[in-house]
């Protein structure tokens, strides 16, 4: 029993390296103020969606809600029911063009990645500087180009239009080539000599390894697809995501005071989504690592 | 000596196989994503060049002109002088002092463990989280007594009558400012906090032993050099974001703002790219100017960043 008290003290002592008590006050404090700030918006979100109508036009205007209501939620439950084509169409589509753009892209960058990382090839920085390169054009502008390629292709007014080029943007390659990088060589020879093809090393050794790295990445991408709307490329309405749907909705309700309420609603659904996502992936960014720490 | 000859070349032979795998596997790993991008990022940036060295209406064919839209960009259009040097502050100012800020606040956040931590990086990627948050700041800037600050200030006392915050001039700036530090903590950030989850803790005890007294110590030692690579990511997340600023000025201070004081170079290709006139020669010539100067950025905040723990 003592013994435990011991271990678990050294281990705190051992979690306290190089930490005085000044300076964790002061950092703290520091998190504290800035913390406020930034939670602006998830407290005014979810507040507004919570406000019944007269606290939504209220002088001088409130941050926290009074008298918490639903009501909102009925609301836009009921302005859905009126779109063009059922409201789970645009559910199933969203789940078709984020869930396939995510993972694809997050399969394809970081199976570009390795190599990139830790193989021998000649035009391997040339390859390596386009990615970075490639990020810092303007998007606006190549977007009639990206029009004209998706047109010839023959994919225009399809999932494909939208799916394709996300697995192939360049910030997901760099960002896992730049974990991969990490990963010490001799982990890679050694598995080698165990017998692992290439693919068994990137699958078994390289991802395992960089799981911080692709969940992060997933964050991104997850976001960038959710708040797509399309509008670009699909035409069809059975095809087009919730987020089309959603912001369609917001320009409808806009016309009068009286729908301000819904819109607050759309609001939190737009947010709420990516948020539930966050969480999940960042929960397992940090369970993986203290359950696994195979570095040298 | 023939046996250990032909032991020899075989030994060779199977190292030329191994070559050859790995050859043959590296670029099938590369494909899908290259064969892509190929498509979807390298040849469109190729078309946008050509088209900058044309007049391009997009309802006529392309008409080659030259350099006649970089000679109009740099020696007539007195709107784009304004936007670059709007630019240059804003990056000057946002891009360091956000870079800073994500490094500071992963670096704290790496402190706390679990369910804590998850939160508290939710809490301060917030902003960033939905694309349309930043648009509370038009709440509270806005113009009327109903605007969240001109309420507070006019509340305290510190007020007479509301200021119209977004369309007076000197005040645009300094907000797309506030707002963009208030954004920055995003791609960066979370770069950040996933590289310092994969530091070996066993190389703070080593450091522990070797002398390191204090946290700030451990950080330029042993922290800074252990995450290079995503040092290295963030500063390019950061040039991209600060000198691409569009969005918030558009949605906050309106495009055009009172006397372009919000003008970016990219507000003003928007202006050229469907805005309001449809000119995509001009914009692709803004653009590539943009990307020239973000690769020279580029290059010299590389060069800094080698230093880094040295």
């Amino acid at each position: 029993m003592a013994d435990v008290k011991v271990k678990k003290r050294l281990f705190r002592r051992r979690h306290q390296l190089n930490r005085s008590m000044a300076g964790n006050s002061l950092l703290f404090t520091l998190m504290f103020i800035s913390g406020i700030f930034m939670a602006m918006p998830l407290v005014m979100i979810a507040n507004d969606a919570l406000k019944p109508l007269d606290e939504l036009f209220q002088f001088p205007p409130a941050l926290f809600v009074r008298n918490p209501t639903l009501d909102n939620f009925t609301d836009l439950a009921n302005s859905i029911t009126s779109t063009w084509v059922p409201f789970s169409r645009y559910l199933i589509n969203t789940v078709i063009i984020t869930g396939g753009s995510t993972i694809g892209h997050v399969l394809c960058a970081s199976l570009a990645a390795y190599p990139l990382a830790k193989h021998d090839f000649p035009l391997k920085k040339l390859l390596f500087s386009m990615v970075i390169l490639s990020m810092m054009f303007s998007w606006q502008v190549t977007q009639s180009p990206n029009y004209m390629i998706i047109s010839w292709l023959g994919i225009n007014n399809t999932y494909l239009a939208l799916i394709l080029p996300a697995f192939a943007y360049g910030m997901g390659l760099y960002l896992m080539k730049q974990f991969m990088e990490q990963i010490p060589d001799s982990l890679i020879e050694s598995a080698r000599i165990d017998g692992a093809n290439e693919w068994m090393v990137f699958w078994r050794i390289m991802m395992p390894n960089v799981k911080p790295a692709w969940l992060t990445l997933a964050i991104f991408q997850f976001q960038l697809m959710w708040g797509n709307t399309g509008y670009l490329f699909l035409r069809n309405e059975e095809i087009k995501p919730l987020q089309f749907a959603l912001t369609q909705l917001n320009s409808l309700l806009s016309g009068g005071a009286a729908r301000a309420g819904a819109m607050a609603a759309v609001s939190f659904v737009v947010a709420v989504v990516p948020i539930v996502f966050f969480l999940v992936c960042q929960s397992n960014v940090i369970e993986t690592m203290t359950s696994s720490g195979i570095k040298e | 000596m023939a046996a250990s000859n032909v032991s020899e070349f075989k030994k060779s032979k199977k190292a030329k196989a191994r070559h050859a795998y790995m050859r043959v596997t590296t670029y099938l790993m590369l494909a899908p994503f290259f064969v892509l991008f190929f498509f979807f990022t390298v040849l469109p940036v190729i078309i946008s060049v050509g088209f900058s060295f044309t007049y391009f209406n997009m309802l006529e064919m392309p008409q080659f002109i030259g350099w006649n839209n970089y000679l109009k960009l740099l020696l007539e259009d007195d709107i784009f002088l304004i936007a670059f040097k709007n630019t240059l502050i804003f990056a000057l100012v946002t891009g360091p002092t956000s870079y800073f800020l994500c490094l500071l606040f992963a670096w704290i956040i790496n402190e706390f463990k679990g369910r804590t931590r998850a939160f508290l990086t939710l809490i301060f990627y917030a902003p960033s989280i939905s694309g349309q948050a930043f648009l509370i700041w038009t709440r509270i800037l806005s113009g009327d007594r109903y605007g969240y600050l001109n309420g507070f200030l006019l509340e305290m006392g510190f007020l007479d009558e509301a200021i119209f915050w977004i369309t007076t001039e000197k005040y645009v700036m300094p907000i797309l400012i506030i707002v963009q530090l208030w954004l920055s903590l995003g791609h960066s950030f979370l770069a950040f906090i996933a590289g310092l989850q994969t530091i070996d803790k066993s190389l703070y005890e080593a450091a522990a032993i070797d002398g390191i007294k204090n946290r700030w110590q451990e950080l330029w030692f042993v922290t800074l050099p252990a995450m290079k690579p995503q040092l290295m990511f963030g500063a390019v997340m950061q040039i991209t974001n600060a000198f691409a600023v569009s969005d918030i000025s558009i949605q906050l201070v309106g495009n055009p703002s009172v006397n372009y004081a919000g003008s970016t170079i990219v507000t003003h290709l928007l202006d050229y790219s469907g805005g309001v006139r449809f000119e995509m020669g001009y914009a692709s010539a803004i653009a590539t100017l943009l990307f020239i100067l973000m690769i020279g950025t580029n290059k010299i905040v590389q060069r800094i960043l080698r230093r880094v723990g040295d």
